[in-house]
Order: structure tokens, then C-alpha cells, then sequence
């Protein structure tokens, strides 16, 4: 791996190519231990538009680790965060690189990314029943967590009246006369 | 159950939910054709307990100890990760006496995990014996946790910005101690798994794992080393002190010269580990400097500092079976708003299917137990043949296991 770009260079090569596709970049350092040696991560939101592109080049660029996709229910949209790490396989050279894209929740639709990283599929099905997104081309559909006989339209990680609200019961109030 | 069970040439056997290598709920259902396994099906959410959700009404001490009940055995990874993503997100320093402390309770959580895995491999296969020695080995190490934390399992030690307890000088010699009996008994280990021919026999070219499945399906931790690839939190990034340890990947050619990804080369990946984690926590007691070990020791001050800061945190650690990752977004309330967990087994499911393909029923077992499966337990497998159903609990597959060991034997 001879070749992998800096914090700075990584942001170039997105900023060149989407330019204002790209919402908003930060980029965080932390320092720890003694000798303050640092570790940088890159939190870039993006137009839902160009996502599968955004990836794609980051595949090209070096295949990424794929630890997790997690979520946000914000009111008016659904938020995914794609959180990858770039450069491993050198001591204290990986890049935290979190791609976040925002869908409406009118039509929470997004393109599956199993086709270039096919870890990806445990996690794009647990977004779909947790937060009620649509991956388009998910190459298994079936529920992961959740059980068979789970209600329609019921996603654990919503905060609106699609919520689990109504089914939970506070332990407190059970068999209260 | 699937219906494609009718065909002639192969049918399928469900395995689970209580899974056949740890005491943890997962379901497999394989096709098989004769002794060969064509196809595997993995589902989960047997003990998905809503942790994420029940974070919503706890503040962040109180998510650290629901964070240590997570897991049994990774109870010291998960509010590691937790606090981690906290202080990326609150942008809270860390005293340096703190860091060091904190590595060696994540090494000697490690020395434990793998010794635990180390015992129940060797009882899928039949050795119980070896079971009984790695065991004893590892009551050692909780002793000596139970001397540092106060508790053998759910540990408590971790806290936002710092640790709970200090190691003292004089609690020095006791851990010196501990590690040495290791040291001196790593080798009988050692020669039980690498040398012994039966092992070798069970273990070698089984459940292979190639580079580039493993790079593909993300898979973490000493799964995707004992692959080849270079891929350890704590030595791609700089957190708690590791960035001032000395620490390299470790891959099983360290050992051998060349790597199989087979189940063989995940048994030295994980002694090697052992080894690692000793090293590092020697280095720490030799350097670790003086100082506080804790940046707020007041927790109601620090959760009123806690309540008024909006942003996003990622923690990363290396747990014993991989790259365990919190995300935390805090939105100046009491409680976070979203808190996603994700442990190292989550993303070592998908290898499962390619190490497993190939494979024999009896292999079931060790190939599963491989990647070190974190989900909770075992009993009841059964088998359709022909929509007929026959029941093979959890004794019977562990009795093919070992049948095929003692074959082996002959």
C-alpha cells in the first residue's frame, strides 16, 4: 500500500470530483496516549444522488472496511451513516471515513452497495427493518434481527408513530390492579 | 423450513438456534449432500435484546454498565468503545496514567477470551483434558482481574474520561506473578495445539477462509489476520496508549511462513495473541507515568457537562474477537440520541458461509467455534431428510465431532 493518500489528499479527490454534491466535510483529530500520536477522521455528508458514485470511487481508491452502517431518524428524513476506514495494514496510518447521506422519509429509498462490498449485506438488512429504508438491489431481503411474525410497518429505530412505542409495556405497570 | 427439501441429491439439516460450538443462540440451516455441506443459511436475532433502544432512556454512566451486560465475556470491550465514542464526541481529554491502565485491562480481557476459545476448541474435537488445562490457565488471569477490578466477569472498571481504579506498586509483584505463570506455561499449550497430530488432522485445511473472502465480507479481528490481512485497531490507530506501545500485526506466518486461513492457522493466530498481550502489558507497567486517573472524578458534574454537547463520536477498540464499534450521537439532552452497537461477530457471519461450504457435518463444530462466535448457546439441531424430520441435539453433532477426532486417531 504505497500509495495511500493523506487525510487532506483524500478529501481533494471527493471535493475534485462531486464538488458541491458534497454538503459538508470535517475533518477531527484525537490525540492520545503519552506521545499524542494521532488518529484523523473524516465526516463527510453527501446528495443522495451521487451516493453509489461517492462509493464506487472510494472502491477504487482502496477497498474499504466496512464496520457498520448505523442511523438516524432526524423528523423529516432518515440519516445513514456509511462508517469505513481507509488505509489500514500500516501502523497508525488509517482514516476514519464516515459517509452520511440523508433520505426523505417520503420516499427512503437507497441503492444497495452489496455489489462492491458484500460484507455489506448483514447491515443494509438491518437497516431496512430498523428504520423502514428501502435498499434497492439488496441481494437477500429477508428479516435479520427481527422475527417472522414481526408486524408490518413497525421499525424499532424510528421516533414517529411508525415507532415500537406501542409495544412495549413498562415493567413497572404490569399486573397493576 | 425451506421446502427444497424434497430433492434427491441433497437435503438440509438446521442447526440451532442453540448453536453447536459456543452457548450462544444462532441457526443454521446447511444443505447437505451426503457428508458435504453445499450451502449455509445463518439467522439471527434469537437474544436481540433491544440494548440500543433501552439506551434511550439512560444517560451515559448508567449506558456503561448496561454496555458491560452486553456481552459475558467482552465486558470490558463494549463500554470501552462506548466511552470512546463519549469522548470523541464530547471532545474529552484523558489523563495519561488512564490510557495505560486501560490497556492492560483491554489485554488482560484478551489473555482470557482466547484462552476461554482455546479450551472450548479443544473440547469440540474431543480433548477435554486440554480443556480442563487451558481452563485452569485461564482461572489465573481472573484471578487476577477479580485482584484488579474487585469482580471476575462484569468488571466495572471503566468510566467517561479516565478509569475507576489505579494499579498501585504494591500490587505489582501480584500481576509480575501471574503473567510469569503464563509465560511458563504457554509452552505446554503451545505443544498441545501446534504439535499434536490429531490437531493438526482436524484442523488443518478445514474451514479455510481465503484473503480475499476475507477482505470482501469485512471480516475483523484474528478471523481476517489468520487470513493474512493486516488489519488490528490497535495498531491502525492511535487510541488509549497503544500509540505509544510497541505492537505490530500479527499474522500466523509470523509462526509457520506462509498462511492457509484454515482453521489451524486461526488456533496459532490466537496463541500468538496471548503472547502479544503479555508483551503489551509488561511495556505498559514498565512505562506508565504517574498521575490522575480520571479527568472528572465528580459523575453528576460530568453529566451536566455531558447534557450540553451536540455531536457525533465513533469508538473503536480491538476486542478479543475483533474491531468492536460504537457510534454515539449526542443532541444536548440527558440520554443520547441514537447509540449503535456493533460487535466483531456481527461482521464475522458472512466468512461463516465460505469456511463452511465444503465442509463435513462433523466439522460443523470447530469451524463455527473458528471465528470465536459471540451470540449466546447450544441443544437441539435437526435434521429434515426427505420432509422427514429426525432430532440430533447438541450431544449427538458433538459426538460426530468427536467420532471423527478419534478416526483421525487410528
Amino acid at each position: 500500500m504505497g500509495n495511500n493518500k493523506t487525510v487532506e489528499e483524500l478529501v481533494k479527490y471527493f471535493k475534485d470530483e462531486f464538488k458541491t454534491k458534497i454538503k459538508s466535510i470535517d475533518i477531527k483529530t484525537r490525540a492520545a496516549g503519552s506521545k499524542k500520536k494521532e488518529t484523523s477522521t473524516i465526516w463527510m455528508k453527501i446528495d443522495k444522488t451521487v451516493f453509489k458514485d461517492v462509493i464506487k470511487h472510494l472502491v477504487d481508491y482502496q477497498y474499504p472496511h466496512l464496520p457498520v452502517v448505523s442511523g438516524n431518524d432526524l423528523g423529516k428524513n432518515i440519516e445513514l451513516i456509511y462508517h469505513f476506514t481507509v488505509n489500514y495494514g500500516e501502523r497508525l496510518k488509517e482514516i476514519n471515513f464516515h459517509i452520511s447521506v440523508e433520505l426523505p422519509k417520503s420516499k427512503p429509498e437507497i441503492e444497495s452497495i452489496c455489489d462492491l462490498i458484500p460484507g455489506a449485506l448483514i447491515t443494509e438488512r438491518e437497516k431496512q427493518e430498523f428504520l423502514g429504508v428501502k435498499i434497492k438491489g439488496i441481494p437477500d431481503d429477508r428479516k435479520l434481527f427481527l422475527p417472522d411474525d414481526w408486524p408490518d410497518k413497525v421499525y424499532p429505530w424510528r421516533r414517529d408513530e411508525t415507532g415500537p412505542e406501542k409495544y412495549y409495556k413498562n415493567l413497572h405497570e404490569v399486573n397493576k390492579k | 423450513m425451506s421446502q427444497k427439501t424434497t430433492t434427491k441429491t441433497t437435503y438440509h439439516i438446521p442447526v440451532g438456534p442453540i448453536h453447536p460450538a459456543l452457548k450462544e443462540p444462532v441457526f443454521f440451516e446447511f444443505e447437505i449432500d451426503g457428508e458435504k455441506i453445499v450451502d449455509v443459511d445463518v439467522k439471527l436475532g434469537h437474544v436481540h435484546r433491544g440494548v440500543e433502544w433501552a439506551s434511550r432512556k439512560r444517560n451515559p454512566i448508567q449506558i456503561l454498565y448496561l454496555a458491560e451486560r452486553i456481552c459475558g465475556i467482552c465486558s470490558y470491550c463494549h463500554p470501552a468503545a462506548f466511552t470512546l465514542g463519549i469522548e470523541d464526541a464530547a471532545d474529552i481529554e484523558v489523563p495519561e496514567r488512564a490510557e495505560y491502565l486501560r490497556v492492560i485491562q483491554g489485554e488482560l480481557e484478551r489473555i482470557a477470551s482466547h484462552m476461554l476459545w482455546a479450551g472450548v476448541a479443544a473440547h469440540e474435537i474431543g480433548f477435554d483434558t486440554v480443556l480442563f488445562l487451558t481452563w485452569e490457565m485461564r482461572e489465573k488471569i481472573m484471578d487476577l482481574t477479580e485482584f484488579l477490578c474487585g469482580n471476575r466477569v462484569t468488571k466495572g472498571i471503566m468510566t467517561i474520561g479516565g478509569i475507576r481504579r489505579d494499579i498501585t506498586k504494591d500490587m505489582i509483584p501480584q500481576i509480575t506473578k501471574s503473567l510469569d505463570y503464563l509465560k511458563d506455561n504457554f509452552e505446554k499449550i503451545r505443544h498441545i495445539f501446534l504439535d499434536d497430530k490429531t490437531v493438526k488432522l482436524r484442523s488443518q485445511g478445514a474451514g479455510i477462509l481465503t484473503k480475499d473472502d476475507a477482505l470482501r465480507l469485512c471480516a475483523v479481528g484474528p478471523t481476517t489476520r489468520a487470513s493474512a490481512i493486516k488489519k488490528d485497531v490497535r495498531v491502525d490507530t492511535s487510541y488509549f496508549a497503544y500509540g505509544d506501545l510497541d505492537i505490530d500485526y500479527i499474522t500466523p506466518d509470523i509462526l509457520t511462513g506462509e498462511v492457509n486461513g484454515d482453521v489451524y492457522d486461526r488456533i496459532i493466530q490466537r496463541l500468538l495473541e496471548i503472547k502479544q498481550s503479555i508483551d503489551l502489558i509488561e511495556q505498559c507497567l514498565d512505562i506508565m507515568p504517574n498521575g490522575d486517573i480520571v479527568s472528572e472524578p465528580n459523575i453528576p458534574k460530568l453529566l451536566n457537562q455531558l447534557k450540553k454537547v451536540e455531536g457525533e463520536g465513533v469508538g473503536r477498540h480491538e476486542a478479543p474477537r475483533g474491531e468492536v464499534f460504537h457510534y454515539v450521537k449526542l443532541t444536548g439532552e440527558d440520554t443520547p440520541f441514537t447509540w449503535k452497537v456493533r460487535a466483531p461477530t456481527y461482521n464475522n457471519i458472512l466468512p461463516w458461509i465460505p469456511m463452511l461450504k465444503g465442509e463435513q457435518i462433523a466439522d460443523i463444530p470447530i469451524v463455527a467455534a473458528s471465528t470465536d462466535p459471540c451470540m449466546s448457546c447450544t441443544n437441539r439441531v435437526g435434521i429434515i431428510k426427505d420432509g422427514n424430520r429426525y432430532e440430533l441435539n447438541k450431544e449427538e453433532l458433538h459426538r460426530l465431532s468427536v467420532e471423527k477426532t478419534r478416526r483421525l486417531m487410528r
